[in-house]
C-alpha cells in the first residue's frame, strides 16, 4: 500500500473533491456487529468516512443521525431476523422526512425471499453474505455518482 | 455472484444553491445545518458567501474544548455533559473530531457511538468530522461547524479534539474554554509538568474517576498547578476536577466550573482578548490556505521553482520570495 502523498499530515487535501460518507448502523436487538466492523474498515480503505452508530439504534435514531452527519448512505447490517419491519420503518421515515436522497444498502443475513419487500421499503442494494468487498465498495461509488451532488 | 440492486430509477439529490440554505440554518432547520457544513468541509467556492453570512450572525456561543489522549473519555465526558445542559434547555452541538487516513483518506468517525442514546442526546446536534490531513488536533472546517451551528443558535457547542498527544494545542485557539482530560495511570508527575497539552487547561479534569489510580494522578496535577505560572498571569485558577463518567460523580461540579469560567471571560475582559485571538488565528490559517489555493502544483510556475530547489540551483526561501514576486526578504527593524 502506498501512501498518497497528498494525504499526509500537513498537507491538507486542497481538492473539491467531496469525500462519500456513510453511516454504518445496527438496528433493533442484534448485538452482533463484527461484519459491521470489517465493512467500516473496508470503506475506510477505500477512502471514505464512516460513522458507526453503535448497537440497538431504533429507526429514527439512525434517521437522526443520518441527517445530523448528512450521509450519502446507510449501511444496515441485520442478523437478527427481523429485517423486514426494520427496513420497513427506517424507509419510510426516510421518506416522511424528506431523506431519501440518502442511498439505503442491506447487508447481513438477508433470505432471497425477503428481497422484493426490502426493496419495496427503499432499500437500494442488497449486500449477499459472500459478497467481495470491492463489489460494495463499487456499488457504493456508483449509486452516489448515479444520485448526484446533493 | 452479484449485488442485488433497485430496478427503480436510480434516487436523485436535490442540489440547493448555498445561499439558499442561509435562512434555514438560521431557523435551526437541522437538514439544512447538516448540508452547511459538508459545503463548509468541502471548501466549495460556492458557499463561501454563505458562511460569511453565517459568521456574522455567530458570536453569541460557549465554545467549549475538550481535549486529551485517545481514549481518555472525552466523547463519555461530552455525551453527560450534553445530559446536564439540556436539563436547562440549552440548544447543546457538538463537532468531534477524528483523524483521516494518510493511506486512503478514509476515516471511521467513532465519537457519536457514545453520545446518541438518552433522549437529551437526540435534541442535541452531534457532527463528526474527520481531520482530512489537518493537523493541530482540529479539522480545517472545524470552526466554521462552529460557526454554523451557533448561528443556528446552539451554546454550548463542545469541540472533541481528535485524541492528543503531547503537542497538538490547535484547539486553544479556537475554543473559550479548554477542557484538558487525563485519565489516570498513564503517566508520572514528570509528565504532568511537561509542557505542551498539559498547559492550555483552563480546567483540569481527571476522568475514570473510580479507578483506583486517579486520586495519585489529581495529585501530580495538584503539585504542577501549585507552582507559579510565569508569564501566564489570570485571575482564574485552573480547578483540578476528578469525574466519573459511569457513576455520575462530578459532572455536575464539572457544568459549574465550566459556567463559572464563562462568567469570567465575560466580567475580566478575558473573552474579548480570546476572540480577537481566534479571530486571528482564523485569518491567518484563511491566508495560508489561499495562498496554498494560489501556488497550486499545476502552476508552471510552482513546478519549476519546485525542480529548481530539488536541484539545489535555488533554495527554500529564494523559492517563496520569487513566487509572491519579492527579490529579497525586506529586513524588519
Amino acid at each position: 500500500m502506498t501512501i498518497e502523498r497528498d494525504r499526509m499530515p500537513g498537507s491538507e487535501n486542497l481538492s473539491n473533491t467531496p469525500k462519500i460518507r456513510v453511516l454504518v448502523a445496527k438496528l433493533g436487538l442484534d448485538g452482533h456487529d463484527r461484519g459491521a466492523k470489517v465493512v467500516a474498515r473496508i470503506l475506510r480503505d477505500a477512502g471514505m468516512e464512516v460513522i458507526y452508530s453503535g448497537l440497538y439504534k431504533t429507526p429514527a435514531q439512525i434517521l437522526e443521525a443520518a441527517i445530523q452527519e448528512d450521509v450519502d448512505v446507510i449501511g444496515v447490517s441485520l442478523l437478527s431476523g427481523s429485517h423486514v419491519p426494520l427496513f420497513a420503518a427506517l424507509g419510510s421515515l426516510l421518506r416522511d422526512q424528506q431523506a431519501d436522497h440518502i442511498l439505503l444498502v442491506a447487508g447481513g443475513v438477508i433470505p432471497e425471499q425477503d428481497y422484493d419487500a426490502l426493496m419495496n421499503s427503499g432499500v437500494d442494494v442488497i449486500v449477499p453474505q459472500e459478497a467481495r468487498s470491492d463489489m460494495i465498495v463499487s456499488a457504493i461509488r456508483d449509486l452516489v455518482d448515479a444520485r448526484g451532488r446533493i | 455472484m452479484t449485488l442485488v440492486t433497485r430496478n427503480a430509477t436510480p434516487k436523485r439529490g436535490i442540489y440547493r444553491p448555498s445561499a439558499d440554505l442561509v435562512p434555514k440554518v438560521l431557523a435551526g432547520s437541522r437538514p439544512d445545518i447538516a448540508r452547511m457544513i459538508s459545503r463548509a468541509e468541502a471548501g466549495y467556492d460556492e458557499a463561501s458567501d454563505a458562511l460569511a453570512a453565517l459568521y456574522r450572525h455567530a458570536g453569541r456561543a460557549h465554545v467549549i474544548g475538550v481535549t486529551g489522549v485517545p481514549g481518555g473519555g472525552k466523547s463519555s465526558l461530552i455525551s453527560a455533559l450534553i445530559r446536564a445542559y439540556s436539563g436547562d434547555s440549552h440548544k447543546v452541538a457538538v463537532v468531534a473530531v477524528d483523524p483521516s487516513s494518510p493511506y486512503s483518506g478514509g476515516a471511521i468517525l467513532g465519537d457519536r457511538i457514545r453520545m446518541g442514546d438518552s433522549a437529551e442526546a437526540q435534541q442535541a446536534f452531534v457532527r463528526s468530522m474527520a481531520t482530512r490531513g489537518h493537523l493541530g488536533g482540529l479539522a480545517r472546517a472545524t470552526l466554521q461547524a462552529v460557526d454554523v451551528l451557533d448561528a443556528a443558535g446552539y451554546s454550548p457547542i463542545f469541540i472533541e479534539t481528535v485524541g492528543v498527544g503531547q503537542d497538538e494545542v490547535e484547539v486553544v485557539t479556537a475554543a473559550h474554554t479548554v477542557v484538558v482530560l487525563s485519565p489516570p495511570g498513564l503517566g508520572d508527575d514528570i509528565q504532568a509538568i511537561k509542557a505542551g497539552v498539559m498547559e492550555i487547561a483552563d480546567i483540569h479534569v481527571v476522568s475514570k474517576g473510580d479507578k483506583p489510580d486517579a486520586a495519585a494522578t489529581a495529585s501530580a496535577l495538584r503539585g504542577m498547578m501549585s507552582l507559579t505560572p510565569l508569564g501566564r498571569p489570570s485571575e482564574w485558577e485552573t480547578p483540578i476536577l476528578t469525574l466519573s463518567v459511569a457513576t455520575g460523580d462530578g459532572i455536575l461540579d464539572l457544568k459549574q466550573c465550566l459556567d463559572s469560567h464563562h462568567a469570567h471571560l465575560v466580567t475580566s475582559g478575558e473573552l474579548a482578548l480570546r476572540q480577537r485571538s481566534i479571530s486571528r488565528t482564523r485569518v491567518l490559517a484563511t491566508l495560508n490556505h489561499l495562498l496554498r489555493r494560489e501556488f497550486d502544483e499545476n502552476t508552471t510556475n510552482l513546478a519549476a521553482h519546485l525542480q529548481a530547489v530539488a536541484d539545489r540551483s535555488s533554495d527554500p526561501m529564494t523559492a517563496a520570495l520569487a513566487l509572491l514576486g519579492l527579490n529579497r526578504m525586506e529586513a524588519k527593524p
